[in-house]
C-alpha cells in the first residue's frame, strides 16, 4: 500500500509542477498530420452509404464532389468543385452542370459527366441510409436513369417539383453527393451491388487525398493526391488515429505524438491550453441537444407539462459547469448559422414557473423513464434534469444504455423521455425542419422511423404544411420569415427542448494553421492546413 | 473390434472439444438474439428510411426461425467461414487475424513477466515463511488481487508516459512508424525482429511495455500466491526432511525435489492464467488503445455484430479449451495418482 | 464454586479440551481452536475488521454522510480535497464525494453479499451431484461448466446485462452466472475424493440415500474450501462489477455505486485526480481487507493448502 500512497503523492506532486514532462516532446514530420480522435463510428466508407462523423471527415478529404464548401470560406456557401458552372431551366426543375475540364480520378481515369452521373444514381439505387437525401427530389430508383442524365458532355439532373435552387444544391454538397470513379468502381463490382461491398472499405475518388488504409477503431491512412486539380496539399500523410479517452489525447498531445487532439472534455481542454505550445480552436458546430417528450404519454402530451418541461432545464448551470466551452445555449431547432436560423432563447431555468403550469395540468406524482445514451456528457444532463425534476415534483428514472439500444427503443416510440442530440445533414434548413416539424402521417403505421415528430408521436399541430411550403419557397428573404415563425411556433408548442448547440474545441500544436473542422455545415477537412 | 486405448481417448477428446464448442456458439447465439440491440439499426443508423431498414433485415436473413440462422451460421463455421462483421463490412477472419495477434503478444509479454517474478517469488516466501519476503510477497499480490485495473493503468500511464516520458503512449507503436515493418506475425514485436528493423522494434516495445507489466503484474499475483502454496505442501511432505537428513543442499532440496513436483501444477495455474490474459483485458484495452480481441468483442457486442461476437468467442473460446487439454495431459503424464 | 475466572477458564479449558463428551463439544472446540489460531493472524484481523466497518458504515450511512449524496451544486463542483465542508471534495456537479462514498458502501455489501449468497450455492449444486452421480450426469453438467468457463468473462457478464437491462441486480446476476463454474469445478474434485472413501461408503451401506448423503455428509466438507474460495473472489467481484459500472452497464445514475464513481471521475484524471482516485481507493482497501480475511481462512479452514 505505501507503494501506491508513493505513487499516488507522486502524481500529485507531478501534477504541482503542471505536468512538465522530463524529456523533450517529440514532434511529427512537417508534412504529416497526426490527428488524435474517436473513429469507431465509421461503418463504411462508400460515400452512397456513409452517414457517420468520422466517415464524412474521410469522404470530404477523398471525394470532389459537383460543389463543395471551402473550408477557409464557409461563409460563402457552396462553391464550383467538379462542376464549374450551372443553369436553372425556366420551370426551375432541371439543372445543367458543365464539368471541369481535365480532372483525372486517383487512377488516372478523366472525371465526366457520365461519372458524375453514374455517382449520384449508383447513391439512389442503392438506397442506403443517406438516399433520403436525394430521394426527397423525387429521385427513384426507377426513374434514376431519365432524371440523371448526360446531355452533350453535361449533366443533367430534373426534379419532380421546382425547389429553391440552393436547397439542391446545398444537398449535393452532402457525402451522398460525392462522385465516384464509375470504370474502377464497376470493374469491382460483384452480385450487382455496384462496387458497394468494394468501396465500402476502399476509396475511387478525385479529392486532395486517396485513403491507404482504415483499420477499424485503430486508424484511417491517407495520402495526397499529387494531382488534385487545385494543387497538391502540403500534408503528404495524414493520420487519424482512434484514441477513446480523452485524457490519453490530451497526454498524446502534450507529448507531441500527436498534433491535433478533437475529443478532449472541457477539464483536459482547460488542462491543454495552459500547456505550451497549444492552442484551442473553437468551431460551432451544427449539432443541437434535446430533450423530446413521447406523445403517446397521457402526462407528457398535456400542451402545459410540455411548457414545464422547458422551465426545468438549468441551462445556465449546465454551460458554465460540466459543459464549459463545449455547447452553447440554443432554443431552436435550426443551429445557429443556418440560413433562417432564430436566436431566441426565451425559456429559463424556473422551478416555481414549472410548478405553477403542472398544477394547472392537474398533474401529480409523475413519474417518467429517460432514455440516455452512454456518454458521460449527456449521463450529466439527464442527472442534472432529474435533479430538477425533482424539485418541482416530477420522479425521473435514468435508463443508461448504448447509442443502439436506446435508439431502438425511441424510434420503436417506446421511450417516455429521450435524451438525444440531432446533427443536420446538409446545410440547408430543410434539414431540420423536415425532421422535427415534419410528419405527414401520425400513424403507427406510418412507420417514418427517420422523423423525431413520429418518433414522439407528435402531429405538429399544422407546422407540416408550413415546412413543405418553405422548403418550395425561391425568394430568399421569404424564405427565412417562414422559417422564423415556424421555429416561434416550435418552441411555445413541440414536445421537444432545445437545450444547447455543440462548438467542437480542437486542441492543436500552434504549429498548425488553418485547421477546419468544417463548422456546423460540414466535415472535417485537411488539404488547407499547413504546418 | 474395441477400439485402441489410444485412439478412444482422442475420439472422445475431440468429441468433447466439439460439443464445447458447439455449446458455446448457441449460447452466444441465443444470447445475440435475445439482446434489445438491434443489429440492423447499429449498420443502418438512425436516419434510415424504413424500405432501407427492411432491405437490410431480409439481407441479414433475420425473417428466418432461430433455429434455421443458427443451422446456415454453424454451416459456415464448419467451413471455415464466420462471415463479414456488420459494421465494417470486413471478412471476420481478417479482423480476428488482426486483433487476436495484438492481444496475443500484450498477453505472452504479461505471462512473462508474471512467471519470471511470480515463480521466484512465491518460492522464496514458502522457504521463507514468516519472514519479511513473505509479507511483501503476500501484500504484493494481495495488493495485486485488489487494485481495479483501469484506475490503475490510468495512474500509470499519467506517470510513466505522461509526466516522466518513459514509455511510449497509447497505441500498440508511434505513429511514424505504423505500417513500417511488412505484417507477418502481426505481432509487432517479431515481425520488427523478423525485418530486422530495431528502431520498430524499440518503439513498439516501449509502447508495449506498460501494459504487460500492468497484466503481468495481476497474474504474478496469483502465480506467486499458488507457487507459494504447492510450495509449502511439498516442504512439509516426509521426503523432503528425508533429504533434509541425508544433507542434501537446501538449494537441492528446494529446486530439484520440492519444485521438481510442483511443475505439473504450477503449470496448470498458468496456462489459466495464460487463458484469461488471451481473453483480452477489455479495460486495459480500452485505457491504453490496444486494438484486442477482448474490446473487439466487446464493441461488437454493444453494437449487436453477432458474427464478430461468434468469431470472437470461437477463438477465445477454443484457446482456452486447448490449455485446458493442454494441462489435463501434462496431469496425465507427470502425476501417476491422477491416471 | 468457582469465582468468575475460574468459570472462564473453566469455558476455556472446557473449549480446549483434547477429549471432547459429545459431536456438538467436539465440534464447538475446533471452532474455538480455529479462532484461536485466526485472531493470531494480524492481517486476518485487519482484514476482519476493515469489513466489520465497511458493515457499520453501511448501516449508519445516514448518521455518518455530512451530505445528502445526490444534491448537486453546480457551483461548487470538483471542489479539491480538504475543501471547507467536503472532506474529499465534490465531483462533476458538485455532490460530495464522502457522502457518495459512504452510501455507496451499501451497494458494495449489497452485491458482495447477493453474490455470496448465488454463485457458490449454484455451483456447489452442480458440483457435487455431478461428482457425485458420475456417469452421464457428469458428462453433461460438465460440459456445461467447461461452455460457462470457456466464454470471455466479462464478455458474457456484458451480454447478459445488455439482454437484461443495466442495472444493479442484472450485474449481480451476470457476475454470478460467470462466477459459479469454478465453484462446481472445486466442489466435484473434492466429491470425488469424499465419495470414495470407506466413511461415505460406510453410511451408504447402513441404507441412506444419495439426497441424504451429499446434503448431509458431502456439502459440510465441500464448505470450507469454498468459503475460502470465495472469499478470496471477493476482490474480484467488486472489481467485476465495478468493471461492469466503469462501462456504464452496473448501477444507473446517480446512485454512488463506486465502480461508476471511478467511470464518471476518470475523465478529470489529469486535473481532478481524486475524483476517481477516492473510489477506486475505497474499491482498493475493501477488495484487500477480503483477500486478508480469505488468506487468514485458508490458514484455518483450509490447512493443506497453505502449511
Amino acid at each position: 500500500m505505501n507503494v501506491f500512497t508513493r505513487l499516488l503523492s507522486g502524481a500529485a506532486l507531478g501534477l504541482a509542477v503542471s505536468l512538465t514532462p522530463l524529456t523533450a516532446t517529440a514532434e511529427t514530420p512537417p508534412n504529416m498530420l497526426v490527428i488524435a480522435h474517436r473513429i469507431d463510428d465509421i461503418t463504411t466508407v462508400d460515400p452512397a452509404e456513409s452517414f457517420e462523423f468520422a466517415g464524412s471527415d474521410i469522404s470530404r478529404n477523398v471525394y470532389s464532389r459537383l460543389v463543395y464548401l471551402d473550408p477557409m470560406d464557409l461563409e460563402a456557401g457552396y462553391k464550383p468543385d467538379l462542376a464549374t458552372s450551372w443553369e436553372v431551366s425556366e420551370d426551375g426543375k432541371t439543372i445543367t452542370f458543365t464539368m471541369r475540364e481535365g480532372v483525372t480520378f486517383h487512377s488516372g481515369n478523366p472525371v465526366r459527366a457520365e461519372d458524375a452521373a453514374f455517382s449520384l444514381r449508383r447513391a439512389v439505387m442503392l438506397d442506403k441510409t443517406p438516399a433520403f437525401i436525394l430521394a426527397q427530389f423525387g429521385f427513384t430508383p426507377e426513374n434514376a436513369e431519365e432524371t440523371i442524365r448526360v446531355e452533350d458532355g453535361k449533366l443533367v439532373i430534373t426534379t419532380d417539383k421546382k425547389y429553391a435552387t440552393s436547397f439542391v444544391l446545398n444537398c449535393l454538397t452532402a457525402t451522398i453527393g460525392g462522385i465516384v470513379d464509375m470504370e474502377t468502381v464497376m470493374a469491382n463490382e460483384v452480385d450487382g451491388d455496384m462496387g458497394n461491398t468494394w468501396l465500402k472499405t476502399n476509396s475511387a475518388g478525385s479529392g486532395p487525398y486517396k485513403l491507404d488504409s482504415w483499420k477499424p477503431n485503430e486508424s484511417v491512412t491517407l495520402s495526397s493526391n499529387p494531382d488534385y486539380y487545385d494543387g497538391a496539399p502540403t500534408m503528404e500523410r495524414v493520420i487519424v488515429r482512434h484514441v477513446l479517452e480523452s485524457a490519453s489525447q490530451r497526454l498524446l498531445l502534450e507529448r507531441g505524438d500527436v498534433d491535433i487532439a478533437r475529443n478532449l472534455n472541457p477539464e483536459d481542454v482547460a488542462g491543454a491550453s495552459a500547456t505550451d505550445g497549444i492552442k484551442i480552436e473553437d468551431e460551432l458546430k451544427g449539432r443541437l441537444m434535446y430533450l423530446a417528450l413521447n406523445q403517446k404519454h397521457p402526462e407528457l402530451s398535456k400542451p402545459e407539462v410540455r411548457q414545464a418541461f422547458k422551465y426545468l432545464i438549468d441551462y445556465e448551470g449546465m454551460k458554465n459547469s460540466f459543459l464549459s466551452g463545449q455547447y452553447t445555449i440554443h432554443q431552436n431547432f435550426l443551429p445557429a448559422t443556418y440560413l433562417g436560423a432564430s436566436d431566441e432563447n426565451p425559456f429559463i431555468y424556473n422551478i416555481e414557473k414549472a410548478k405553477e403550469l403542472l398544477a394547472e395540468a392537474g398533474v401529480e406524482n409523475l413519474e417518467v423513464e429517460i432514455g440516455v445514451r452512454e456518454a458521460q456528457e449527456r449521463i450529466e444532463i439527464g442527472q442534472s434534469f432529474q435533479n430538477a425534476a425533482a424539485q418541482a415534483g416530477i420522479k425521473v428514472n435514468i435508463t443508461v444504455g448504448t447509442a443502439k439500444q436506446i435508439l431502438a427503443r425511441y424510434r420503436a416510440r417506446e421511450l417516455d423521455v429521450y435524451l438525444g442530440a440531432w446533427g443536420p445533414d446538409y446545410p440547408d434548413p430543410q434539414t431540420n425542419a423536415g425532421t422535427f416539424a415534419y410528419n405527414p402521417d401520425n400513424s403507427d403505421e406510418a412507420n417514418a422511423t427517420g422523423l423525431l415528430a413520429w418518433r414522439n408521436s407528435w402531429d405538429t399541430g399544422g407546422l407540416t404544411e408550413k415546412v413543405e411550403a418553405a422548403v418550395t419557397e425561391g425568394d430568399r428573404d421569404k424564405r427565412v420569415q417562414m422559417y422564423l415563425d415556424i421555429q416561434a411556433e416550435f418552441r411555445e408548442t413541440s414536445p421537444f427542448v432545445v437545450m444547447f448547440q455543440q462548438i467542437e474545441q480542437s486542441a492543436v500544436r500552434d504549429n498548425i494553421a488553418n485547421w477546419s473542422t468544417g463548422q456546423a455545415v460540414t466535415s472535417a477537412a485537411y488539404w488547407q492546413v499547413t504546418k | 473390434m474395441p477400439l485402441p486405448n489410444w485412439l478412444r481417448t482422442t475420439l472422445l477428446t475431440l468429441g468433447s472439444i466439439a460439443v464445447t464448442l458447439l455449446g458455446l456458439l448457441f449460447v452466444t447465439f441465443v444470447i445475440g438474439r435475445v439482446m434489445p440491440i438491434d443489429p440492423v439499426l447499429a449498420i443502418v443508423g438512425e436516419r434510415a428510411s424504413q424500405s432501407t431498414y427492411d432491405a437490410v433485415f431480409q439481407e441479414l436473413g433475420l425473417d428466418k426461425p432461430l433455429i434455421v440462422q443458427f443451422g446456415y451460421y454453424i454451416w459456415d463455421v464448419i467451413r471455415l467461414d464466420f462471415g463479414t462483421s456488420l459494421l465494417n463490412a470486413r471478412p471476420v477472419s481478417e479482423d480476428l487475424a488482426r486483433v487476436f495477434p495484438a492481444t496475443l503478444e500484450l498477453a505472452t509479454l504479461g505471462i512473462f513477466i508474471g512467471i519470471v517474478l511470480g515463480v521466484p517469488l512465491g518460492v522464496v516466501a514458502a522457504v521463507r515463511k514468516g519472514s519479511w519476503i513473505d509479507q511483501v510477497a503476500r501484500v504484493v499480490a494481495l495488493v495485486g488481487y485488489s487494485m481495479p485495473i483501469f484506475w490503475l493503468g490510468l495512474m500509470g500511464l499519467l506517470i510513466f508516459y505522461g509526466i516522466l516520458g518513459w514509455v511510449g503512449g497509447p497505441g500498440r507503436v508511434g505513429i511514424f512508424y505504423v505500417d513500417v515493418v511488412p505484417s507477418v506475425t502481426g505481432m509487432i514485436l517479431i515481425d520488427a525482429a523478423l525485418d530486422g528493423n530495431w528502431d520498430v522494434f524499440k518503439n513498439a516495445f516501449s509502447h508495449i511495455i506498460l501494459p504487460a507489466s500492468l497484466l503481468g503484474y495481476y497474474s504474478l499475483a496469483y502465480i506467486s500466491r499458488m507457487t507459494r502454496s504447492f510450495m509449502l505442501e511439498q516442504l512439509s511432505a516426509e521426503y523432503i526432511t528425508t533429504a533434509r537428513v541425508k544433507g542434501m543442499s537446501e538449494w537441492d532440496v528446494v529446486w530439484k525435489h520440492a519444485f521438481k513436483n510442483i511443475r505439473v501444477q504450477l503449470i496448470t495455474v498458468i496456462a489459466l492464467s495464460y487463458a484469461n490474459l488471451l481473453e483480452g483485458s477489455v479495460l486495459t484495452e480500452i485505457i491504453f488503445s490496444w486494438p484486442g480481441i477482448g474490446s473487439y468483442i466487446t464493441t461488437a457486442l454493444l453494437s449487436a455484430d453477432m458474427n464478430a461476437v461468434l468469431g470472437g468467442t470461437v477463438v477465445v473460446g477454443l484457446i482456452f479449451i486447448m490449455l485446458n487439454i493442454f494441462s489435463d495431459l501434462l496431469y496425465k503424464v507427470f502425476d501417476p495418482r491422477a491416471r | 464454586m468457582a469465582d468468575a475466572s475460574g468459570q472462564t477458564g473453566g469455558l476455556r479449558a472446557w473449549l480446549l479440551t483434547d477429549t471432547p463428551t459429545s459431536r456438538r463439544h467436539a465440534r464447538i472446540s475446533a471452532l474455538y481452536q480455529g479462532w484461536l489460531s485466526f485472531r493470531s493472524n494480524t492481517m486476518a484481523m485487519v482484514g476482519l475488521g476493515i469489513l466489520v466497518l465497511l458493515v457499520l458504515i453501511a448501516f449508519a450511512a445516514p448518521l455518518l454522510a455530512p451530505h445528502d449524496p445526490f444534491a448537486q451544486d453546480l457551483g461548487n463542483r470538483l471542489a479539491p480535497l480538504g475543501a471547507p465542508g467536503h472532506v474529499l471534495g465534490t465531483d462533476s456537479l458538485g455532490r460530495d464525494i464522502l457522502s457518495r462514498l459512504i452510501y455507496g458502501a451499501r451497494i458494495t455489501l449489497y452485491i458482495v453479499a447477493l453474490v455470496a449468497l448465488i454463485a457458490p450455492i449454484a455451483g456447489l449444486l452442480v458440483g457435487t451431484v455431478s461428482g457425485y452421480v458420475g456417469g452421464w450426469v457428469d458428462m453433461v453438467l460438465m460440459r456445461i461448466t467447461d461452455i460457462f468457463l470457456a466464454f470471455p468473462r466479462l464478455v458474457l457478464a456484458l451480454a447478459f446485462v445488455a439482454a437484461l437491462g443495466a442495472g444493479i441486480e442484472n450485474a449481480v446476476l451476470a457476475i454470478s452466472l460467470t462466477a459459479w463454474p469454478p465453484y462446481a469445478r472445486i466442489a466435484r474434485a473434492e466429491t470425488l475424493t469424499i465419495r470414495k472413501s470407506d466413511y461415505i461408503s460406510a453410511i451408504r451401506l447402513q441404507g441412506a440415500g444419495p439426497l441424504r448423503i451429499i446434503t448431509t455428509h458431502i456439502w459440510p466438507l465441500c464448505v470450507s474450501s469454498l468459503i475460502v474460495r470465495v472469499t478470496l473472489d471477493m476482490a474480484g467481484i467488486i472489481l467485476a462489477a465495478a468493471g461492469l459500472g466503469f462501462l456504464g452497464l452496473g448501477a444507473q445514475p446517480p446512485s454512488p455505486e463506486w465502480g461508476a464513481m471511478i467511470s464518471e471521475g476518470r475523465r478529470f484524471i489529469l486535473d481532478h485526480w481524486w475524483v476517481a482516485t477516492m473510489p477506486g481507493l475505497a474499491i482498493f482497501t475493501v477488495s484487500l481487507a477480503f483477500n486478508l480475511l480469505g488468506d487468514g481462512l485458508r490458514d484455518v479452514l483450509d490447512p493443506k493448502a497453505s502449511e
